[in-house]
């Protein structure tokens, strides 16, 4: 099968025997970092002109054409036009909070993308509590939304704050219990465990209906946990005008833009990992040689299929349905989501113990 | 950090909508009073888009005042026209030619049919759809290339003159019209795929917003917003003017009074509307576009008033006139006034979100309500 484990140790090996130990490290954490940043730029740029494509094609219209070929570099001519801007911040905003919420946003956003295995034996970070670590790290950044729709002091700011509140730390219990029923059956919150343990087909086929109902709950599930729309009270342009970033300008407001789409991506990717098998490739039960075929396909392409394939997904949603009132939204979630997948757990469970899944 | 501004003495929010956000679709201000999430008061300030044009009308004469009429609801340009050149022609009391009253009859629907189709983009839109604005265009643009045809405008026609309409149709109308409706009917059943059927869309339309047939005839509301509560108040049906009472339409009627029964009310107005072109496009008869008129028009001494049912509802123009070449008052009843009105009730005690939706059901056009 084809790895980039080769390259990843032929680099390590390099560094080790040219520098001292600590040095090589100090090497190896520049190294990934830069390629994170490179990795969460290039995403950002990559999703906003295929949300913007996307858009396109639903609503009968073209969408950019104009930068570059077919308009691809459209996002990147904006992205050079919110450096340029000027980030205002408003007189009665509490400047130090206003200025911090940006980056918290962005930074969880980074940090959430570590233990994700891109491609076989590629990951940031390899531990062996991967997805806890995804769902804990990934609910901090309703403290920099929070803090975003606080610090702005407008009454707008403050109502999407709220709403995305009550919406995220609700919707987060659905998001854990479908994990659950997933990790239920690897028995392990590794990753890579997890995608390895989908050598003979995915989660998704290999687990009966439950595992299809916690995946739907899953995807419905996240695309309210990333504001996405037909959860995008906290935005919500027509009553809110832009919600908890109505304030925010230039790179400033950029920041909690790029972030909602990385946070889009990373939910889409651990979908892919948890119920498509993330890299793996497609493979059915002791068919060899179809199997053999299939690990043809580079493991990456794989990965960044699945994912793409479930951020489509979303964006589908998000240009086809009506957004929910607050009410409906907390009720979805806590009188038909929640209960429908605790039932789901422990259906999965039982399915575990008894060995039925194939 | 945060002060305490813009709050009551119970502690509740007070928000400004407008005038400018992007649910008023312009400059309308309504001060809302918040409890949460949950509405308490609802508060249109006007007049941030009055442009006087009562008083306009006073100093042009009778040929000029229609063309200013176009920007008060510009989406029923054509009707408000027409209000107006009935209005004068009842003062100067000629006989209009059978063609041109079916030409103003056909442009009238049209117009309709392209206002509800802007509202039902529009509404959509309020309601964070954001597609179903193209889809709604698409068949808009083509009712306005065949206004364009014919009028040369796209938006304020100002097509209706005293004495019947200003040019001859264009020769390519009646095609256009017949491609038209072919495109209408292959599309319409994806409005209700889209949006109609969604249940997302129900739950946020079914039992908000609530108007009762008392409240609405009370508040004076007409159009389609009343008849979503039954009341009968299509002008069209009630006083009919030029050929409407030999027509074969129904008067569209629901009575259940919230925001989805105004929504099906505009939509199956929509396809009556058809009905009248089908009707009409094949039976347009020769002869005089226009009514031979003195080149300038001078009303008698007296009052005149006429109303004609536009998109909105009911809009009623009342000319007094000292027997000169100008009017001596103008008044326009213009429906979104009297619908607006009625926004605090029924949206007292529900969400935010559902004052967006209800207000995208009242179709309000806010240069109508200020003119």
């Amino acid at each position: 099968m084809f790895s980039l484990e080769s390259l990843t140790t032929l680099v390590q090996d390099w560094l080790n025997k040219t520098f001292p130990p600590t040095i090589a490290l100090l090497f190896e954490f520049v190294i990934v970092g830069v390629l994170a940043i490179a990795l969460f730029a290039a995403l950002g740029l990559v999703l906003v002109i295929m949300e913007r494509k996307v858009a396109a094609w639903i609503q009968i219209r073209l969408g950019p054409n104009r930068v570059g070929p077919k308009g691809m570099f459209q996002s990147a001519a904006d992205t050079v036009k919110l450096i340029m801007k000027e980030g205002l911040t408003p007189d009665g905003a509490d400047k130090f909070l206003f200025n911090l919420a940006p980056f918290i946003v962005m930074m969880v956003a980074m940090l959430v993308l570590a233990p994700i295995g891109f491609a076989k034996g590629f990951h940031i970070w390899d531990i062996n509590i991967g997805v806890l670590y995804v769902s804990a790290i990934s609910s901090v950044s309703v403290i920099g939304i929070l803090m975003a729709g606080w610090a702005s002091n407008n009454k707008y700011s403050l109502l999407g704050a709220m709403r995305s509140g009550a919406q995220m730390v609700s919707y987060e219990l659905s998001v854990g219990l479908s994990v659950l029923s997933i990790i239920v059956l690897t028995g392990s919150l590794n990753i890579n465990d997890i995608v390895l343990s989908q050598q003979t087909g995915w989660w998704i086929f290999k687990a009966h209906i439950p595992a299809i109902i916690s995946f739907v709950i899953f995807i419905i599930a996240v695309t309210a946990e990333t504001n996405r729309a037909p959860f995008d009270l906290s935005e919500a342009e027509s009553e809110l005008t832009a919600g908890f970033h109505t304030e925010y300008s230039g790179m400033k407001f950029a920041l909690f833009f790029l972030a909602e789409y990385i946070n889009i991506f990373i939910v889409c990717a651990i979908g892919a990992t948890l119920f498509l098998g993330g890299w793996m490739p497609f493979h059915i039960g002791n068919w060899e040689s179809f199997n053999h075929i299939m690990d043809y396909i580079p493991s990456f392409l794989w990965f960044f299929g699945k994912t793409f394939f479930l951020i489509f997904l979303i964006m589908w949603f998000r240009w086809t349905f009506p957004r929910l009132r607050v009410d409906q939204l907390l009720n979805l979630e806590w009188k038909y989501l929640l209960p429908i997948s605790m039932v789901n757990l422990i259906l999965m469970t039982l399915i575990a113990i008894k060995g039925w899944h194939f | 950090m945060v002060e305490e501004i813009g709050k009551t003495a119970e502690g509740d929010l007070i928000i400004n909508v407008g005038p400018q956000h992007p649910a008023t679709h312009g400059v309308l201000h309504l001060v809302i009073t918040l409890n949460g999430e949950t509405i308490k008061k609802v508060e249109p300030h006007l007049g941030y888009i009055h442009r006087s044009i009562e008083k306009m009308c006073e100093s042009l004469t009778y040929r000029q005042f229609i063309y200013s009429t176009s920007r008060m609801d510009y989406l029923s340009a054509h009707i408000n026209n027409h209000a107006c050149a009935l209005t004068v022609e009842k003062g100067l009391g000629v006989e209009i030619p059978a063609r041109a009253q079916v030409i103003r009859v056909l442009m009238d629907e049209l117009t309709r049919i392209a206002s509800h189709e802007l509202w039902w983009g529009a509404m959509a839109m309020d309601l964070g759809a954001f597609t179903p604005f193209f889809h709604a265009f698409r068949e808009r643009e083509s009712i306005n290339d065949i206004m364009e045809e014919t009028c040369g405008a796209r938006l304020t026609m100002n097509y209706m003159v005293p004495g019947g309409v200003m040019v001859d149709l264009h020769p390519n109308f009646q095609n256009r019209v017949k491609s038209f409706l072919k495109l209408y009917k292959q599309k319409i059943h994806e409005y209700d795929e889209l949006v109609t059927g969604n249940i997302i869309f129900q739950n946020r339309m079914k039992g908000v917003g609530i108007l009762s047939k008392e409240a609405a005839i009370s508040y004076g509301v007409t159009g389609p917003a009343a008849r979503g509560s039954g009341v009968s108040c299509d002008i069209r049906k009630l006083y009919p003017y030029e050929i409407y009472n030999t027509l074969d339409f129904e008067e569209v009627l629901e009575t259940a009074g919230d925001s989805y029964a105004r929504y099906l009310v505009r939509l199956r107005e929509m396809n009556e509307s058809i009905k009248i072109i089908e009707q009409l496009i094949d039976n347009i008869p020769e002869g005089d576009f226009q009514a031979k008129t003195k080149a300038v028009l001078k009303l008698p001494k007296g009052e005149f008033y006429q109303r004609v049912e536009t998109a909105r509802g009911e809009l009623g123009v009342y000319i007094v006139s000292e027997g000169g070449t100008t009017p001596y008052r103008i008044k326009f009843r213009s429906p979104g006034f009297s619908n607006l009105s009625c926004l605090d009730h029924i949206t007292r005690g529900g969400k935010i979100g559902d004052l967006i939706a209800s207000m995208g059901t009242l179709d309000l056009v806010i240069p109508d309500i200020d003119r």
